[in-house]
């Protein structure tokens, strides 16, 4: 090689590499089976840093329950999983494709992620049957007797068929936790994020939609729920993680995570949620 | 005695009292001090007279006013709701550029006095547009039409045509920022997790401001613009300094050519108070209705 082209072939080395790391090395090939993966990745909210160093693989069909004190972070790690925050270094990818601020794909791609939110933030100037079918007509492009036909289905699959043509403010906590769930579906999404769906609802309505949330795990949808609802966890997740201050503490299948963590952290606050 | 009578107080009688002295005062003042001579008797003349030669009654410049008044209104209302959610959509972009452009339209129309703003659009802007667009003689070509009843119901008379529409449109401007920044306050007044679900849902953001945002908002703030409706309904008083044939423009011409300075004015009033009293009740209703639901 000639020595000028030598010399600067060693001057760039670094940049060559480091594009090679940001590409491949930090984004291996076993983690691109996984429909969702993140690998390093930190969030600041100014000078807040709300995720350190966080990395997780969630295989399809799998089933995640991410739980830890509040203010740990875990709302932040799954909204930034459909691109409702973005995080300020590492990857997120979704079935392959990088969740950030810049991609044009970014609309595309929550097309594939239902999300469920803590306050179900359903629309309220549309009646329910409506709420299921905007999303079909105006982003999947369904005629709207197709999208109304698919949402009954949804609704039924949800118990509250009978709910159709009633507007969310006159539906309980409960039903309308539901209804955002059958309009998350009603999109034919791969993926399901559950943003603490029952920590807004009264006791008695939370079993309703847990029991809807169970019988989705049965039908092999991948899931990634943010929850203190142990009971549930315990029955459906695949994997348990704890975070606690934006990091990732323990990750454990649900036999070991409840009863031997490695984690005194994660054992306290097992202890202190189960206690009574 | 009646009931509203007894809940009275001894308070309340002693300042209605004052006030009706008040008025008597002024109104011997007029009276005497002026030696103004009443014709009312010639007022309804005004507003109503009966055509000898259609023999059939037909409304006199009041009416004219009244009427042209009402069709002004209403064709700026419709111009400045579409400007006006445009310039509200604009403050609330996410583009710097577009933001500036609305906020500096915004600060000129709000910071400049509006017959200062109704002068300087009328002498600059409105003669090039009509000229540039060859309105004048379109309308005039119109207006010897034979057939151009639809045009006379929307219009009014066709050779006034022009300056109706430098009028209409300056109003238009001038109420355009204020239903904007309504708009604005409606569209920021949609919580956060409604983009977040028409976002998570695959919206993108034109779709979730036009299905999601827009329609919430617009029905938030429908009492503030139905009262910037009646706002504009008295603003269109501003336009007979352009010679629009407006009710204020006919009445002044009114006084001018028979002297009936109160009759005239005193008219004149109680058909603004009328119209924006009546407009009012009428939102009322509605926005009554509309909560019902």
């Amino acid at each position: 090689m000639r020595s000028d082209i030598r010399a600067h072939y060693d001057k760039h080395k670094h940049l060559l590499y480091s594009q090679i790391e940001d590409g491949l090395a930090r984004f291996p090939m076993e983690h691109r089976n996984n429909i969702i993966s993140a690998r390093n990745v930190d969030k600041f909210y100014g000078a807040f840093q709300a995720l350190y160093d966080v990395s997780l693989n969630v295989a399809k069909g799998e089933r995640v329950v991410i739980c830890g004190p509040s203010g740990s972070g875990k709302s932040t790690l799954i909204r930034c999983m459909n691109g409702l925050e973005f995080h300020n270094s590492g990857i997120i990818t979704i079935n392959g494709v990088e969740v950030n601020e810049r991609s044009k794909q970014l609309p595309a791609l929550r097309q594939d992620i239902g999300m469920v939110f803590q306050q179900f933030n359903l629309f309220p100037h549309l009646t329910i049957l409506e709420n299921l079918t905007i999303g079909p007509i105006r982003v999947r492009g369904v005629s709207k007797v197709e999208a109304e036909e698919r949402a009954r289905n949804y609704l039924e699959r949800v118990h509250i068929p009978e709910q159709a043509d009633k507007y969310p403010n006159q539906l309980s906590g409960g039903q309308q936790q539901r209804v955002a769930i059958a309009r998350s579906l009603c999109m034919e999404t791969q993926i399901m994020l559950f943003d603490e769906p029952t920590s807004a609802l009264d006791p008695e309505m939370i079993n309703e939609v847990l029991d809807v949330m169970i019988e989705l795990a049965d039908s092999g949808m991948t899931m990634v729920c943010v929850t203190h609802e142990m009971g549930f966890a315990r029955k459906v997740a695949d994997t348990m993680i704890f975070m606690e201050a934006g990091r990732i503490v323990e990750t454990a299948p649900p036999n070991k995570f409840f009863t031997a963590p490695d984690s005194e952290r994660c054992r306290l606050f097992l202890s202190q949620i189960l206690a009574h | 005695m009646p009931k509203f009578l007894k809940r009275l107080h001894w308070l309340d009688i002693l300042i209605l009292v004052i006030l009706a002295v008040f008025v008597a005062v002024i109104w011997v003042r007029i009276d005497g001090t002026l030696n103004y001579k009443w014709r009312w008797d010639r007022i309804p003349n005004y507003i109503l007279r009966y055509s000898t030669k259609y023999e059939t009654w037909v409304p006199n410049v009041l009416l004219q006013g009244f009427i042209a008044t009402i069709r002004i209104s209403i064709f700026a209302s419709i111009l400045a709701l579409i400007l006006g959610v445009i310039l509200g959509i604009a403050r609330c972009s996410t583009n710097l550029t577009v933001r500036m452009l609305a906020r500096t339209y915004l600060e000129f129309l709000r910071n400049i006095p509006p017959i200062v703003v109704i002068f300087i659009f009328y002498f600059f802007l409105s003669e090039q547009l009509i000229t540039a667009l060859n309105i004048e003689s379109w309308a005039r070509g119109i207006a010897r039409q034979e057939n151009n009843a639809v045009w006379e119901f929307l219009f009014g008379d066709m050779r006034r045509f022009p300056s109706l529409v430098s009028g209409i449109i300056v109003l238009a401007l001038f109420e355009s920022a204020f239903v904007g920044e309504i708009v604005r306050a409606g569209i920021q007044s949609i919580p956060k997790g409604q983009h977040e679900a028409a976002k998570s849902i695959g919206m993108g953001r034109i779709d979730t401001l036009r299905y999601i945002v827009l329609p919430q908002a617009l029905k938030k703030v429908t009492p503030p613009l139905a009262n910037q409706f009646i706002t504009l309904v008295k603003d269109s008083a501003i336009i007979s300094l352009i010679s629009v044939q407006e009710l204020t423009f006919k009445t002044v011409e009114l006084v001018a050519s028979t002297r009936l300075i109160f009759e005239a004015w005193l008219t004149t009033a109680a058909l603004y108070f009328v119209l924006c009293f009546s407009l009012s009740m009428l939102f009322r209703r509605l926005e009554r209705k509309s909560d019902q639901r």
